[in-house]
């Protein structure tokens, strides 16, 4: 069965669905690799991110790419709030381990039972007109259904890569991740900061959850199904570290079709947690992280 | 004097007792008039499942106001004691022996679905208790249990019947198509939709040339079509959840998915935002069914019965339409009244062997159970999508969409063969 275009076909393939897969994760590595909030509702919000691009596609037929990057600050101002009940019930207190798990774990559940309640179980889908089409270069293929998710992920990673490098509050951020303390003594507010980037993980679910539907139909709980993945890329990737997270991601993905296509996709999930273990059993910090 | 004084008091006595004896029976006989029949079941109404569980939800509730504007089963007024599974089967044994426990219900029906349905079945058994169930696949070739009744057509071989129309009509082809390729998601029922296809494939000599499964979890679906489409096969089986059929029909048309036939086990098809979604994407595809507003399937008061179920699905997130789970929902509950009206009681026992022996008139039509409580004989339809028109929910309302093109008897059209030209 092997030939190079089913293989060259793979790869793109595989590319593309890691890029998506980047764009779910980058929220979660600010949240989790950057700040130690385990944010296990984190696909619970990238939910309410497709929903919300459903619902304006649904009602204003606008592109849901632009729905989703009109509705960051929206998320983003969601994200400082939640933020802040998380310090004020949990962080502040030194109760964030178990407690703050089990806070995001009832916020998910939480998530899905409003959804059902506001918009039912029924599957939900987006209209745009490049859903569908698909670009020939040569033997591969490459439907917009993935190319635009990837466009809009590689784009929203650099800019969440240079933001965090090249400015000001990004790099607070960064030294909030390392050294609170040294942060509190040149004069910064580390909760501020904190709260600043949790509202930004949070408000990358925007995009990302506007990209999942344009791939498939989403429903309430289906954001469980990326919980593992999405924890599994920002581990790999180093905890914290974006290009890492980003090229763990596209590990994964192309991993994933690989092995889909010459396999049978149901190794898919076994052969790229064996990735994530054979890499953590060589570099347990991950692929960037800091030792 | 003596005597006949206290012969009087003794009479009088009698006569008080015997009148309040009366009256205390004639109490106690209004009180369970007016107690209400109480049938349990567990539904999904949360979690992957959830899109169905409560369009089934509707439907059972339609019945049971039809019932009780007839005056209830019996002359009791029927109530129903339900709980949320949350599409997760682990929570479906605690709520059945809760159920019976603590609601003492007086009957049980199935929730949806086969994960659902096989973690009651002890409790249901144990209990000795009839079980009518809603779409479980071949549950009951595990458990023989004769007092479970199953409203899906599937058939008197589930695993079989399901998918033997889609590979008969694949067979009648001329020229006879040679290969084929088989893909399923990994769970239950697909796996089980899966090795039936494997059988019916083998046993119209076909030839498998793919033959995998996928994690539920699947993102892009274009990779697998592509690696199906590298074994060059004449047709292509497809057992699949909503999510991954949606996805598998948009990867084989960006792929350009070649196959002459196309479709069979995709569970999804059948419901109206799917449809409308998918519009074009959907011709020529061949696929199950249970029902289509085709002429040959005007059962008697089928369309009524449909007409008030989008009355009461709107605005509550649910299948608008109704083809695929409601009219049997509703079913299911009539069989249950039909059999509780003919046996005057709520003896499991008779109840059972009425429901053998009977052929019930629903909304789906005549129903007859076989021996395994399955449908004595198989009505897995196989439709073909023609000339959908982009999204537009209303065409699927109306006959010509959903052409039924297996079996003879309830035939609408022919298939058009191949499934891209």
């Amino acid at each position: 069965m092997w030939s190079v275009d089913l293989f060259a076909n793979a790869i793109v393939a595989g590319l593309l669905l890691g890029g998506f897969y980047a764009a779910v994760s980058i929220g979660l590595a600010i949240a989790f690799g950057q700040l130690d909030i385990v944010n296990i509702a984190h696909p619970a919000f990238v939910i309410v991110g497709s929903y919300t691009a459903y619902i304006i596609n649904r009602h204003f037929g606008l592109d849901p790419v632009l729905i989703g990057i009109l509705f960051t600050p929206v998320f983003f101002l969601v994200g400082a709030a939640i933020y802040r009940v998380y310090y004020v019930a949990f962080e502040r207190t030194g109760q964030e381990s178990l407690s703050g798990l089990a806070f995001f774990f009832g916020l998910m559940f939480i998530i899905e039972v409003l959804l059902i309640m506001a918009y039912g179980v029924d599957y939900r889908l987006v209209s745009a007109g490049y859903i569908g089409r698909t670009i020939n270069i040569g033997f591969v293929g490459i439907p917009f259904r993935m190319l635009v998710p990837f466009a809009v992920a590689a784009a929203l990673t650099v800019g969440v890569y240079l933001y965090l490098s090249r400015t000001f509050t990004g790099r607070a951020i960064l030294a909030v991740a390392q050294d609170r303390l040294a942060l509190q003594l040149m004069g910064a507010d580390p909760v501020k900061i904190k709260q600043f980037a949790f509202g930004l993980a949070i408000a990358t679910t925007a995009i990302a959850g506007s990209l999942l539907i344009i791939i498939g139909p989403v429903e309430p709980s289906v954001g469980r199904q990326y919980i593992g993945r999405v924890f599994a890329i920002v581990v790999l990737g180093g905890m914290g570290s974006i290009p890492g997270m980003a090229i763990a991601a596209l590990i994964l993905g192309v991993v994933e079709t690989l092995v889909g296509t010459f396999m049978g996709p149901s190794w898919s999930p076994a052969v790229s947690f064996g990735v994530l273990l054979l890499t953590l059993a060589l570099r347990p910090s991950g692929l960037f992280g800091r030792k | 004097m003596l005597k006949r004084r206290s012969f009087v008091r003794a009479s009088l006595a009698s006569g008080v007792i015997a009148l309040a004896a009366a009256s205390g029976s004639l109490l106690s006989f209004t009180a369970q008039a007016a107690q209400p029949i109480k049938i349990g079941f567990s539904m999904a109404l949360t979690g992957g499942l959830a899109g169905a569980g409560k369009a089934a939800l509707i439907a059972m509730e339609l019945w049971r106001d039809d019932v009780n504007k007839k005056g209830g089963l019996l002359g009791r007024p029927v109530e129903f004691v339900y709980y949320d599974d949350a599409t997760n089967p682990a929570t479906v044994p605690g709520i059945y022996t809760k159920l019976l426990s603590v609601d003492k219900v007086d009957l049980v029906v199935s929730s949806y679905g086969t994960n659902e349905i096989a973690p009651a079945m002890p409790i249901v058994m144990r209990n000795k208790l009839v079980f009518p169930s809603l779409f479980g696949l071949a549950v009951n070739d595990e458990f023989h249990y004769d007092r479970y009744f199953q409203i899906m057509p599937a058939g008197p071989e589930p695993k079989l019947d399901w998918s033997r129309g889609f590979f008969e009509l694949a067979a009648e082809q001329k020229p006879k198509p040679q290969t084929v390729a088989i893909v399923a998601a990994d769970a239950e029922f697909p796996l089980a939709a899966a090795a039936g296809a494997r059988k019916n494939a083998q046993a119209k000599g076909f030839k498998i040339v793919y033959d995998k499964t996928y994690p539920p979890s699947t993102t892009d679906y274009t990779p697998i079509v592509r690696a199906i489409q590298a074994t060059n096969p004449d047709i292509v089986f497809v057992a699949s959840y909503p999510p991954d059929s949606v996805g598998m029909v948009k990867a084989a048309h960006e792929v350009g998915l070649k196959a002459k036939m196309f479709g069979g086990g995709m569970v999804g098809l059948q419901f109206a935002a799917i449809q409308k979604n998918l519009g074009p994407l959907l011709d020529n595809i061949v696929n199950y069914d249970f029902w289509a507003p085709e002429p040959t399937l005007n059962f008697p008061g089928v369309n009524e019965f449909l007409k008030r179920y989008q009355e009461a699905a709107k605005g509550k997130g649910v299948d608008p339409l109704g083809h695929y789970l409601p009219p049997y929902a509703y079913a299911y509950l009539q069989v249950l009244e039909q059999s509780v009206d003919a046996v005057k009681s709520f003896d499991q026992a008779k109840l059972a062997a009425y429901m053998h022996r009977t052929t019930f008139k629903t909304v789906v039509g005549d129903v007859k159970f076989g021996k395994n409580g399955e449908w004595a004989k198989s009505r897995v339809l196989m439709v073909q999508f023609r000339d959908v028109q982009p999204d537009n929910l209303e065409q699927f309302a109306g006959p010509g969409k959903r052409i039924v093109v297996y079996p003879k008897e309830w035939k609408s059209g022919d298939v058009v063969y191949p499934y891209k030209k």
